[in-house]
């Protein structure tokens, strides 16, 4: 029988199992392996908040999905190949899995017993094995069985059933597998047998897909528009962590994290808790507003500052961020969204705090926000926010998502050089007079008197300040004066930050805007759709507060203007309130999931036809 | 470490005093002051953080680098600014409303860290800046605007809570004895970790003489106790009463024939285990005790930002990495040509 083979431009790949089952892992490895040949990729881990959530069930499936090929921007709506590791994992992704997609199942654990737990799949087997191409291989049988010379017992084994499946999808899409299996020997340098068992596991996957021969194989032509240089995976917490860092090196300051654990942030505070070697001092705070006010404390004696958190810890630090406002000291918050409101959905994506990030304060209380849009350039907008905190003596707001968090996306590695210069505003020793309050005729930054300078004694704080010589002010007209200081500093950004631009088609009458974390899919959407000859533009907004300038020139420039967002429409409600003389049309999801590029084209389309 | 001479008027702002006439916070201003003058610091190099309250006005009357934060987070504005730069000389001024109620949190885990700062705590037993309504250190049965017909609630000790959260420093004075709180201050300073000073303070408006059965002339000499470190624990006008261990229990003796000064307790500030420190604490009036001043705990530990220092440092020392350009290069990475 000759082998099919499927020529592609990308493709999209799930593996899901329980959260036990080392997915993540495996769709790490895979991701990894496809970039290294020169894939452009981009990946989705989707997993549960339960560290162990009830195995065999819907709610325990662990998911990592990935989309690989010529140019990828986003992690793809449904997937050519899903590897369901039991029947739960088959459940609970079937819908999004393409059209006579394939499915590889272990059919060692589709028995009875985890039908039960996954609910009523057993009778709709017989559909999926006729709608879809679905292998049906005995992965933990295998595996236990090609790991016999290796004396591991039984549960050791049946460890290793991931890298048996994922040695068959290295073999679907011609992947070399030395990439994992030097992985495994640096990650188990200590326990050689161990690294073995996984490396054996993979090969027997490998080779028993290529006996079988029931499968198709794929051709996915590699990228030809990725740059040369060096790269590497990234994903959006580290990103934030490292562009934090590289604005602390750049401006010559220490670096200072306060933070409280949170998830989807936790990371950011574990990276910089690693990172010792450059210096870093993570501070793990008793709470939320410890995380925040410990780094208003460093950023008062001199450090690059910053806290990272999630929309509820954003919504206890409140209070302590109208502190650095008044008090006019740098301070970078990353604000990592996730499903609210209160605890809400952990580990799910959602970009619903826009409101609290520009609103949610006492009092007349600006601050600038920004929000990065891909997992990488997390690291750009981490240090443009520490570079906006340092040169304008102001907090700064940094939104990301879930999606961004966890999302990976090959990088190319930046040197240091070639970052942008940050001037703090520390002044020096040496003169005879510091007026706190004293700002810079152009920014309207105060100057940093920091202390250990002698003669720069002051006294700020969380009450209203005289103008210029910063004590204590209760005059009214002094409190208009400060008050509109505070809002024109941050207005004035408007003249530093980069113009709106457009993608796509500027000769459409539709603009399809968007703002952060939806970029990926928003910008394939819009390709896609003027490849297939629609006319159709895009922008999308990173900086937010204020927003660029030309904004109202770009939205004149249209018809008509879609605001895509995760969330009821926060954004465009913002843009109503700016530029009141265009009409909004929403569409907004609230599902703690990212949208698909298949749900935008048919919205986008269905305003370009509705004419 | 100080090259310079001062006096306690280099520490006078020149901000207007906006405390009550007779406000006991005064005289704990003058103290911090005198104190100042005379430990081994620069004056740039002092930094004065407080909350919210009456006491947190504080740092405006100090001519050193100041911040009044908000309600109860002294404690955290505190310690990020010992954490990121251990070279300045850190006070944490704070009251029983900003450090046990809404600072609460914060105040048990900086003394757990044992974060090098001072914390020097006015306990009025009482809100003044909101106009009198109770705080966690108010007595049981206390009638404030906010209780009307009496607490019930149960008070803290705050030197309970310092040694709950493994406190290595506490001692105790009140705003009348500024040449005995000034020493103590100066002791708190050469401390390496936390060191609370917890300072009895009268409010004249809300709460005027809560202290009056420790301080009123005839009473005075009875109900208050100065522990030295290496001294009989002794009290009364003529140093005629003292402190024994009886079973598991303190018990107020009088020297006699029988008792002679040997068999009264000698303060050991030193002594690790915190339960001797703990009876001491919680001496009251009430219970037929004298109240304990003085510097009660002073136990040497290490503190956390020199550990986080040294951290760094071991880390720096051994790693290949050096900067950022390192860090981006780390792991995993591949080269497109």
């Amino acid at each position: 029988m000759a082998k099919k083979i499927i020529e592609v431009d990308e493709v999209v790949v799930k593996f899901a199992g329980d959260s036990g089952d080392g997915m993540q892992l495996t769709g790490t490895q895979f991701s990894n392996t496809s970039a290294l040949i020169g894939d452009d990729v981009s990946t989705f881990p989707d997993y549960p908040a339960e560290i162990r959530a009830p195995q065999g069930t819907v709610g325990g499936v662990s998911g990592f999905q990935l989309h690989f090929g010529k140019i990828i921007d986003n992690p793809g709506d449904y997937c050519d190949v899903l590897v369901a590791m039991n029947p739960a994992a088959l459940k609970a992704n079937i819908r999004w899995v393409k059209d006579g997609g394939t499915i590889i199942i272990d059919t060692d654990s589709f028995t009875e017993k985890n039908f039960k737990k996954a609910g009523c799949l057993e009778d709709r087997l017989k559909d999926i094995y006729e709608d879809y191409n679905v292998i049906q291989a005995p992965v933990t049988s295998l595996t236990k069985e090609s790991l016999v010379s290796t004396g591991l017992d039984n549960r050791s084994m049946a460890r290793s059933k991931n890298m048996f499946t994922l040695g068959m999808v290295y073999c679907i899409f011609d992947r070399p597998l030395n990439h994992t299996e030097k992985f495994f020997d640096t990650k188990f340098a200590k326990k050689p047998e161990i690294a073995d068992a996984n490396k054996k596991a993979l090969r027997a996957g490998f080779n028993y897909a290529v006996t079988i021969h029931a499968m198709p194989s794929f051709r996915v032509h590699p990228s030809d528009t990725i740059e040369k240089g060096r790269y590497r995976n990234m994903n959006g917490n580290t990103a934030v962590a490292w562009g934090l860092l590289a604005a602390a090196e750049k401006a010559n300051l220490p670096f200072f994290l306060g933070s409280y654990p949170i998830t989807p942030a936790t990371e950011i505070l574990v990276e910089i808790a690693k990172r010792k070697d450059v210096g870093a001092k993570s501070f793990q705070a008793e709470d939320e507003i410890a995380g925040i006010v410990t780094s208003i404390g460093a950023s008062f004696v001199g450090n690059l500052a910053a806290t990272s958190t999630s929309g509820p810890g954003l919504a206890l630090k409140s209070e302590a961020i109208g502190l650095a406002v008044i008090t006019e000291l740098p301070l970078v918050i990353v604000n990592v969204q996730r499903g609210g409101p209160s605890t809400g959905l952990p580990t799910k994506t959602e970009q619903s705090d826009l409101f609290q990030a520009l609103y949610g304060r006492n009092g007349e209380s600006p601050v600038p926000v920004i929000a990065a849009s891909t997992p990488s350039n997390c690291f750009n907008y981490a240090f443009e926010a520490a570079k906006i905190a340092l040169e304008h003596m102001t907090p700064v707001l940094l939104l990301t998502d879930g999606f961004l968090a966890n999302g990976t996306e090959p990088w190319k590695i930046p040197a240091m050089a070639d970052m942008p210069e940050i001037k703090h505003k520390i002044k020096p020793a040496g003169d005879d007079e510091y007026l706190p309050y004293k700002r810079d005729p152009e920014t309207l930054a105060r100057e940093w008197g920091i202390p250990g300078t002698k003669g720069y004694e002051h006294r700020i704080g969380g009450l209203e300040k005289m103008d210029i010589t910063g004590n204590v002010s209760y005059v009214p007209e002094n409190h208009e004066v400060m008050t509109k200081y505070r809002d024109e500093k941050v207005q004035r950004l408007e003249n530093v930050y980069p113009e709106l631009e457009i993608e796509g088609n500027e000769d459409s009458d539709l603009l399809v805007i968007g703002w952060g974390s939806t970029y990926g899919h928003l910008t394939t959407a819009v390709r896609e759709l003027n490849n297939e000859g629609y006319k159709v533009a895009h922008s999308h907004f990173n900086y937010i507060n204020p927003l660029p300038k030309n904004t109202i020139d770009v939205l004149k420039k249209f018809k008509k203007h879609l605001v895509c967002e995760i969330n009821l429409g926060q954004f465009a409600g913002y843009l109503e309130m700016n530029h009141p003389d265009f009409e909004y049309v929403k569409y907004d999801k609230m599902q703690g999931l990212p949208f698909t590029v298949k749900e935008l084209k048919e919205k986008i389309k269905q305003l370009l036809e509705n004419k | 470490m100080s090259d310079q001479k001062y006096t306690f008027k280099d520490f006078k702002s020149d901000q207007e005093n906006r405390w009550c006439p007779g406000c006991g916070d005064t005289a704990i201003l003058m103290a911090v002051q005198k104190a100042m003058a005379e430990m081994d610091h620069n004056k740039e190099d002092y930094a004065v953080i407080s909350g919210i309250g009456c006491s947190s006005r504080f740092p405006y009357y100090m001519n050193t680098y100041g911040f009044h934060g908000i309600h109860g987070r002294a404690g955290a504005l505190a310690s990020g600014v010992k954490t990121a730069n251990p070279k300045l000389s850190v006070w944490q001024i704070t009251g029983d409303g900003d450090a046990l109620a809404i600072g609460g949190n914060h105040f048990i885990h900086e003394i757990r860290r044992n974060i090098n700062l001072n914390l020097v705590l006015f306990n009025n037993q009482i809100y003044g800046l909101t106009k009198g309504q109770y705080s966690p250190t108010s007595l049981f049965g206390q009638v404030t605007k906010s209780s009307p017909y009496g607490t019930v609630e149960q008070p803290f000790h705050p030197g309970e809570l310092v040694i709950g959260a493994q406190g290595k420093f506490f001692a105790r004075s009140i705003d009348n004895k500024v040449k005995e709180t000034t020493s103590i201050l100066i002791e708190a300073d050469k401390h390496t970790g936390t060191s609370v000073v917890e300072v009895l303070q009268n409010c004249v408006i809300f709460n005027d003489g809560a202290y009056n059965a420790i301080t009123s002339k005839e009473t005075r000499d009875d109900n208050q106790i100065w522990l030295e470190h290496g001294k009989p624990m002794l009290f009364g006008k003529d140093k005629e009463k003292g402190l024994i261990v009886d079973g598991m229990k303190l018990r107020v003796v009088h020297l006699s024939d029988r008792i002679s000064v040997e068999n009264i307790l000698v303060h050991d500030a030193h002594e690790t285990d915190p339960s001797l420190h703990l009876a001491l604490i919680n001496m009251s009036v009430t219970n037929g005790f004298p109240v304990a001043f003085g510097i009660i705990r002073q136990v040497e530990a290490p503190a956390y930002d020199e550990l986080v220092e040294q951290q760094i440092a071991n880390v720096q020392a051994k790693s290949k990495i050096k900067n950022m350009d390192d860090v981006l290069n780390s792991g995993s990475t591949w080269v497109i040509e």
